[in-house]
């Protein structure tokens, strides 16, 4: 009896610590894996400057915040046309003098993706919306900016494009590539329009 | 199937996703517990108050009801807010 007592006892400390660096590798796989999952967040790409996909893109943006989703939207290319407040032309180069004449000054001024017909098409879309009760786009923006959602505008596409920081809304964030994917990795739904 | 609930939201002539996105604030006004009834003549609500439920923490969704009135559909949801 006395006998086998001391053996378990010799036995005990080994066990316990290989079981302790057993438990303390578990922590440290799940804190790795814990700092790789998706979080309840939604990160969505704004490419394009097409009055119909701009909507969309709003739409799923304030309807995954009301569901208490953390929304980011990149805007990037003709996208950052949603985020002008208007157009400025002094101290810029002839090409990005010839996009801000082409380029829409604000979101009011967004051609349809399909059947514009020089601008046609989006003034009977809109019309077509305000008849039909549907929040028009400035409301989607306004109602996003409410929900907390996150706006960045992409640095890059920005400069390229010769648009000027003042010549977007206030209240946006810049950043990169890496600033989108940091999130997007974390989002369980990315979507790029 | 009527519930109780202790407040209403008229969503009726609003659009995808305006009834969601105004549920949500009147859901966040209320006390944990208490239940939110939201009437609504979009049809889409019907599924996305459904996903709401299934994704958000702190709502339930107790019941969903369609009622015809003049012609017009309209449609109860019951939100509980649970947390």
């Amino acid at each position: 009896m006395a006998a086998s007592f001391e053996s378990r006892t010799n036995e005990e400390p080994s066990r316990v610590q290989a079981l302790e660096e057993k438990v303390e590798g578990l922590v440290k796989r799940l804190e790795e894996l814990e700092e790789r999952a998706t979080e309840d967040r939604v990160a969505i790409v704004v490419f394009s400057g097409g009055l119909d996909r701009v909507l969309a893109a709003f739409i799923i943006a304030t309807g995954a915040a009301a569901m208490g989703q953390q929304v980011s939207m990149f805007f990037t290319f003709w996208g950052l046309s949603v985020l002008k407040k208007g157009t400025e032309f002094s101290g810029k180069t002839l090409s990005q003098k010839a996009m801000a004449l082409m380029s829409p000054a604000s979101s009011l001024g967004l051609p349809v993706s399909q059947m514009n017909y020089l601008g046609v098409g989006a003034k009977m879309l809109r019309g077509m919306m305000k008849q039909g009760n549907v929040s028009s786009l400035e409301d989607l923006i306004a109602l996003a900016r409410e929900l907390g959602v996150r706006m960045i505008a992409c640095e890059m596409s920005r400069d390229l494009m010769g648009i000027r920081e003042t010549e977007l809304v206030d209240g946006l964030e810049c950043g990169g590539v890496a600033s989108f994917l940091a999130d997007s990795l974390k989002s369980r739904t990315s979507l790029f329009i | 199937m009527s519930q109780p609930f202790d407040k209403l939201l008229d969503a009726r002539g609003m659009n995808c996703p305006l009834p969601l996105v105004n549920a949500r604030k009147e859901v966040g006004k209320l006390e944990p517990g208490q239940v939110l009834k939201v009437i609504a003549t979009d049809r889409g609500s019907v599924a996305d108050f459904q996903g709401w439920a299934k994704i958000a923490k702190n709502v339930e969704l107790l019941g969903q009801e369609t009622e015809s009135v003049d012609g017009v559909n309209v449609y109860a949801h019951y939100v509980k807010r649970t947390a």
